[in-house]
């Protein structure tokens, strides 16, 4: 099976079972890399159907504090672009079967080597890429890479894409699209957006492949919410946050259980 | 005034970028998607004001009433003396309104912002505090809100500019994060277009980030090369002939490719750009994109494909300069790409060239440049000696020097 149709399979599970994806992030390496580990699989078990591994870079534009400062951390311990594939790697061998996505910027996969990254990548586990700064103009090298690899490339849509921008970007995306909640970067924030169900009604009208929703969910309340109109539910800043200090473990487990509930609660209609 | 005979041009430079925004592999945009619709309209709206002779107009007419713009050029006598070779000509845009080229392009664009675009607020980015100062002049001249993001290690090395924005009514905002220079004060200003998108102009002050901002801050800041160009073939004002060497300093390289870009056809004339050599190449101290293969590489940042100073695992380097402005890790695509051409050539001046430079142009010639624009005068050292009695060298002075008078204070102390 290739990451593009595992990520399918976990879509269509939930959408059978009539509820959404619950997908954390977390930055790799952060706050080290025994932890990573840990609180990956912590995750895993509390219901985590999908992962976005953040793989680290110095210049994080799309991203506020809270993940700035993680990767920060991330970085000045050392983390480079293949620890974050050996890590993932190990994961794997620990069992871990779920599909992961790997986020990054576009210059530490271009140094990389955008072939040899997607080869190693898909090596060592993962199943599909999001690049927050690559719009599908620049992307033909990765796509191809991507393409022969059966990785999906995951292309993010915002409040303010015009309806001729989700067409074109839905036509570049595979796997699901990444819906971003509100017009800035990522992090916490007390309430939702109020467009929110109509933009992602705006991007249903485009395409059938399944839409995920993050930046700003923080609570299982507002993963319910999310739930009821998309297909699934990111969460990295809440998360990172919880998993800093003594307690990181459980407070992140904690927070796992609460948006997977979230996640997975029946939808009114 | 003849045309001179040396307009051949082998290459269509001017063609530049492609309608992707590309200048060869260099440029393009890359950037988080909520961004993408701001930089069309950008683009559609810059296009149409190129057009527009009302909005030309008036730019035209700000750019003489407000800016003092023609900014002269000065025979450089006492220089041209003292290295006993070709005659030195310098660009004075350090007496251009606020001291530095920089309000070309920030006046350009607020006014743009305030006739063609539905928006309200401008931030900036800062290094050297000429761009913030600059685009708070312009913005308290056209009644915008402004917001300028400055890294708090050069808060701490351009203090007065940071007194003067404020006195100007903008609001200035310290950034922490990473080395807290210009690339960071960069990522803030994007991260806060990114949130205000739908009211807020990104006033980028170089020629960098994402198309079309290489290719408008080049059109905006060409005024230079076009005066430099008319005045040199003067014989009243210039030489009465064209330069055979211009030299300017690049950070971002906006006063370089803002006095380059009309002589490019002229192929006679060397377009000579000068990086900031820091503590010396060998060390990885510096900001010469060019000049380091180990640092600088073929990389993305902050929106466009270009050199870029970084380790091998694709994170972006730390960077010197004593001079603020040239304090960054990549360098405008267009350079990379006439670069490529065969047609500009670079080099680097490290800090104590760039001290020497502040020295000798005060002393020589009264007039003391600012330290980014001290590196081209530094070069002057390297390249003079070189030249013949017969030859000519224009250099521009993108900005005075009143603004780093503390940093000069330290590093050469008791005079």
């Amino acid at each position: 099976m290739s990451g593009v149709e595992r990520i399918q399979a976990v879509f269509a599970r939930a959408k059978a079972e009539q509820r959404a994806v619950f997908m954390p992030y977390h930055a790799m390496g952060y706050p080290d890399r025994a932890a990573t580990l840990e609180i990956i699989r912590a995750l895993g078990e509390t219901g985590a159907e999908l992962f976005e591994i953040g793989i680290p870079h110095s210049d994080p534009l799309a991203d506020g504090p809270t993940i700035q400062t993680a990767t920060y951390t991330a970085l000045t311990q050392g983390t480079t672009v293949a620890d974050c594939l050996a890590m993932v790697r190990e994961l794997r061998i620990a069992g871990m079967t779920q599909p992961f996505c790997a986020m990054t910027y576009y210059n530490p996969l271009f140094a990389y080597g955008v072939r040899r990254f997607v080869e190693d990548a898909v090596a060592a586990g993962v199943d599909g890429l999001i690049v927050p700064d690559l719009p599908p103009e620049e992307a033909e090298e990765l796509e191809a890479a991507c393409r022969q690899a059966g990785v999906a490339t995951i292309y993010l849509l915002a409040p303010t894409s015009t309806d001729e921008r989700i067409r074109f970007v839905a036509s570049h995306c595979t796997g699901f699209i990444y819906l971003v909640s509100v017009t800035g970067i990522t992090g916490a924030r007390a309430d939702l957006p109020p467009d929110l169900a109509d933009f992602v009604a705006r991007v249903r009208k485009y395409t059938n492949l399944p839409l995920a929703v993050g930046f700003g969910i923080a609570t299982g309340e507002q993963a319910a919410a999310v739930a009821r109109i998309a297909d699934g539910v990111i969460v990295g800043s809440a998360l990172v946050k919880a998993a800093t200090g003594e307690a990181g473990l459980a407070q992140v487990t904690a927070l796992g259980k609460e948006l997977v509930m979230g996640a997975h609660a029946p939808r009114r209609d | 005034m003849s045309e001179p005979a040396t307009r051949h041009p082998t290459v269509n430079y001017t063609a530049w970028p492609d309608e992707s925004g590309h200048f060869g592999p260099y440029g393009g945009k890359f950037v988080p998607e909520t961004l993408m619709p701001a930089l069309d309209e950008l683009e559609e709206v810059y296009l149409k004001s190129k057009l527009d002779k009302e909005f030309q107009a008036e730019l035209e007419a700000l750019l003489r009433t407000f800016v003092g713009r023609p900014t002269p050029i000065t025979f450089a006598q006492r220089l041209t003396a003292h290295f006993g070779g070709p005659r030195i000509y310098i660009k004075r845009e350090d007496l251009a309104h606020t001291g530095a080229h920089k309000i070309n392009n920030a006046l350009g664009q607020a006014l743009l912002m305030k006739r063609k675009m539905k928006k309200t607020r401008i931030v900036a980015e800062t290094g050297a505090g000429q761009h913030g100062v600059a685009t708070a002049t312009a913005a308290a001249m056209l009644g915008i809100e402004c917001v300028v993001y400055m890294g708090t290690v050069d808060m701490a090395r351009q203090e007065p500019n940071v007194y003067r924005m404020r006195l100007l009514g903008a609001e200035v905002r310290g950034v922490e994060s990473g080395s807290k220079t210009l690339k960071d004060a960069i990522n803030d200003a994007i991260r806060d277009w990114v949130t205000n998108v739908r009211n807020t102009h990104y006033l980028l002050g170089s020629a960098l980030g994402p198309h079309p901002y290489p290719t408008m801050v080049r059109d905006f800041q060409s005024v230079i090369g076009r005066e430099a160009l008319r005045q040199m073939l003067d014989p009243e004002i210039g030489p009465g002939r064209l330069p055979d060497a211009i030299v300017a300093c690049v950070g971002g390289g906006s006063n370089a490719i803002g006095i380059f870009h009309p002589f490019l056809e002229y192929e006679s004339v060397r377009l000579i750009g000068v990086e900031a050599g820091g503590r010396g190449i060998a060390g990885g101290e510096h900001a010469a994109r060019f000049a380091d293969p180990k640092l600088g590489r073929l990389g993305v940042l902050q929106g466009a494909k270009s050199y870029v100073m970084q380790d091998a695992d694709g994170q972006i380097a730390l960077t010197h300069s004593i001079s603020a402005g040239l304090d960054y890790a990549s360098v405008g695509p267009e350079h990379a790409w006439l670069r490529d051409q065969g047609r500009t050539e670079y080099t680097y001046a490290t800090d104590d060239a760039a001290l020497e430079g502040v020295k000798l142009l005060s002393r020589l010639e009264g007039i003391i440049p600012a330290l980014e624009s001290a590196h081209a005068v530094a070069h002057l050292m390297e390249l003079a000696p070189q030249m013949g009695k017969d030859e000519v060298i224009l250099v521009n002075l993108s900005g005075r020097g009143d603004k780093d008078l503390g940093t000069i204070m330290k590093e050469l102390g008791q005079l």
